[in-house]
């Protein structure tokens, strides 16, 4: 595997497609957290100037920090992210592995059955979410974000890890089945281990959509002290619209846990994928 | 499961949680909003069964079919560009991410999904200041090149609003068909490629004739992801737009119309029977392209165990 494969051109030219593709893609973050730092004059006079000394001030974050309470609101969205991100992918990679590994009566039906809430969004169902979430009591508590996103996310986990889990050799777990190892024990120490950059690439797509989104929070949780930091800096950019600093301040704001969130998740993701756990 | 046979239980186990989670939150209320449907208010307050009654005034009474095909037509349109623009610009990046021993691969591929965790809040926002003619990126920007006279205030024009916001939506999703045809492209063993190599079939017609067929599950998965997406998308349109998804409903998609019916807008009071309707529709459209994938394209791919 030592040989280059690649001509210089080629690698060129795939930096350039690369580099040309990154710029797009970053170029509104930029222009987000750059202007966030200048002066409401600069802002309109010279959007894509970096913001040097003299265009400097940092008005917008004092606005910001001044206005909302974006450390409780950063708080409650991680504890809804990570803790609903923990259970849809045990009970994914769970159900995914029943449903790819043994052959049951039901199982096909179990599988459409499973499947059938990819297609329908959730939402779809508010009205009676609500309905239960207030005679169980959970209105306003961060446990009836949990419990609606687990449900969200499970589909598409279990669609996606029984894909992948299809792909793990039979051989090895008949190995772990003659070495007298449980159906658990193969389940969490051999197939597990195995799908790990599936469970990644759930991970992140299953992170993102609880992270942002702007619905349940509102209707579900919408009290001060249960509020997520997608719907506070909604409702801080309704009320500060014409206040451009603040604005791009609580936008930079809102970015960068969810960056810092990503990035390491990323470096999971990477681990997860290049340490290549099925060759 | 004949005599002798002991009971799995363990099949159980790994079920039930995520199906008893997936039961209670999901599939229970979706029902009830569809059982909804077939239902509106009679006389003195109460509620009467109406059968298929509010289908066929959707489909067949003018104040409401205009809109429902308006807002089809749109969405199908909004659709198309993602799998003609979206799904190709993903594969090919990651072809290219894959390439073997490429530097900073991983920046790359982390800073090109950065769009795609971003809250369609904050995209929305950043694109109409960027398009706006007001603040002026974009018309600066242009003016820069010397091609001014191109621009127009495309969010606000009839024709090119839907494309325009169907282009921001492809911009930020870009990463998904990336992330997906890339974990598959790296789950290609080296052995298959290494006996390319040696019969000779390298660069593009390595990729067209043994890594595309391999990971042609993948780009079915990702069809299939973008059609659902595509049909319950919402938010972006909301939040640029509004819930009028002006100008003129030219943007107005199935989920603004959706949300406008159920919950109302401006003096029109929302109407939950109608909106279980529409919610209907919505349902039985992805239904139809979920079923065609499944026993159209699923069952013909051949899978490979390596």
């Amino acid at each position: 595997m030592a040989k280059a494969r690649l001509s210089p051109v080629r690698t060129i030219a795939a930096h350039a497609v690369l580099i040309t593709y990154t710029i797009i893609a970053l170029f509104p973050v930029f222009v987000i957290v750059v202007n966030s730092f200048k002066s409401r004059r600069a802002i309109f006079a010279e959007p894509l100037a970096l913001p040097w000394p003299e265009h400097f001030d940092l008005v917008g974050y004092q606005t910001v920090l001044r206005q909302g309470d974006f450390f409780l609101y950063f708080q409650n969205s991680m504890i809804v992210t990570v803790v609903s991100l923990f259970f849809v992918l045990l009970f994914g990679a769970m159900a995914a592995f029943a449903l790819s590994e043994y052959r049951f009566r039901g199982n096909t039906l179990m599988g459409l059955y499973l499947a059938l809430g990819i297609m329908i969004p959730i939402r779809l169902g508010t009205v009676a979410i609500l309905q239960i979430m207030v005679e169980g009591g959970l209105v306003n508590t961060l446990t009836a974000l949990i419990l609606v996103y687990t449900a969200q996310g499970l589909p598409l986990a279990v669609f996606i890890l029984s894909e992948f889990m299809r792909t793990v050799s039979d051989d090895l777990k008949n190995a772990g089945r003659i070495d007298g190892l449980s159906e658990y024990r193969i389940f969490f120490t051999l197939v597990l281990p195995l799908v790990r950059p599936a469970m990644a690439t759930v991970a992140v797509f299953t992170m993102i959509p609880i992270w942002n989104d702007l619905w349940f929070p509102l209707i579900l949780a919408p009290s001060e002290a249960t509020k997520t930091i997608t719907l506070g800096s909604q409702v801080f950019i309704g009320q500060f619209v014409t206040n451009w600093n603040a604005v791009l301040a609580a936008l930079s704001l809102a970015i960068l846990p969810v960056l810092v969130l990503y990035l390491v998740f990323s470096r999971q993701l990477i681990r997860g994928i290049t340490a290549g756990a099925v060759k | 499961m004949a005599r002798g046979k002991p009971v799995r239980w363990h099949i159980a186990v790994f079920l039930a949680p995520a199906v008893l989670v997936y039961t209670a939150l999901m599939i229970i209320p979706l029902f009830g909003t569809l059982g909804q449907s077939l239902f509106n208010k009679g006389g003195e307050g109460g509620v009467d069964f109406v059968g298929l009654a509010n289908f066929a005034t959707l489909f067949g009474d003018p104040r409401w079919s205009e809109a429902f095909w308006n807002a089809l037509g749109n969405n199908l349109w909004f659709f198309l560009i993602h799998m003609l623009v979206q799904n190709p610009i993903g594969i090919a990046l990651a072809a290219i991410l894959s390439t073997p021993r490429l530097r900073m691969a991983a920046f790359y591929r982390t800073a090109i999904f950065i769009p795609t965790i971003l809250s369609f809040v904050i995209v929305g926002f950043v694109w109409k200041l960027i398009l706006s003619p007001i603040w002026g990126i974009a018309p600066g920007m242009l003016d820069a090149v010397g091609l001014k006279s191109l621009f127009a205030p495309w969010l606000g024009r009839e024709e090119y609003a839907l494309t325009t916001l169907a282009l921001i939506s492809v911009w930020q999703f870009v990463g998904i068909p990336m992330m997906l045809i890339y974990a598959a492209l790296l789950n290609i063993p080296d052995e298959v490629l290494e006996a390319a190599e040696m019969d000779g079939i390298t660069g593009m017609s390595q990729f067209w004739k043994i890594k595309l067929p391999l990971i042609l599950p993948s780009i079915g998965i990702i069809s299939i992801l973008t059609f659902v997406g595509n049909f319950n998308a919402f938010d972006l349109i909301y939040v640029a737009q509004g819930a009028l998804a002006g100008p003129d409903f030219s943007t107005d998609i199935l989920g603004t119309f959706l949300y406008r019916t159920f919950f109302g807008f401006q003096l029109q009071l929302g109407d939950p029977y109608m909106g279980s309707a529409i919610a209907g529709a919505m349902f039985a459209i992805i239904l139809f392209g979920v079923c065609v994938y499944l026993w159209g394209i699923q069952t013909r791919l051949r899978r490979y165990q390596f």
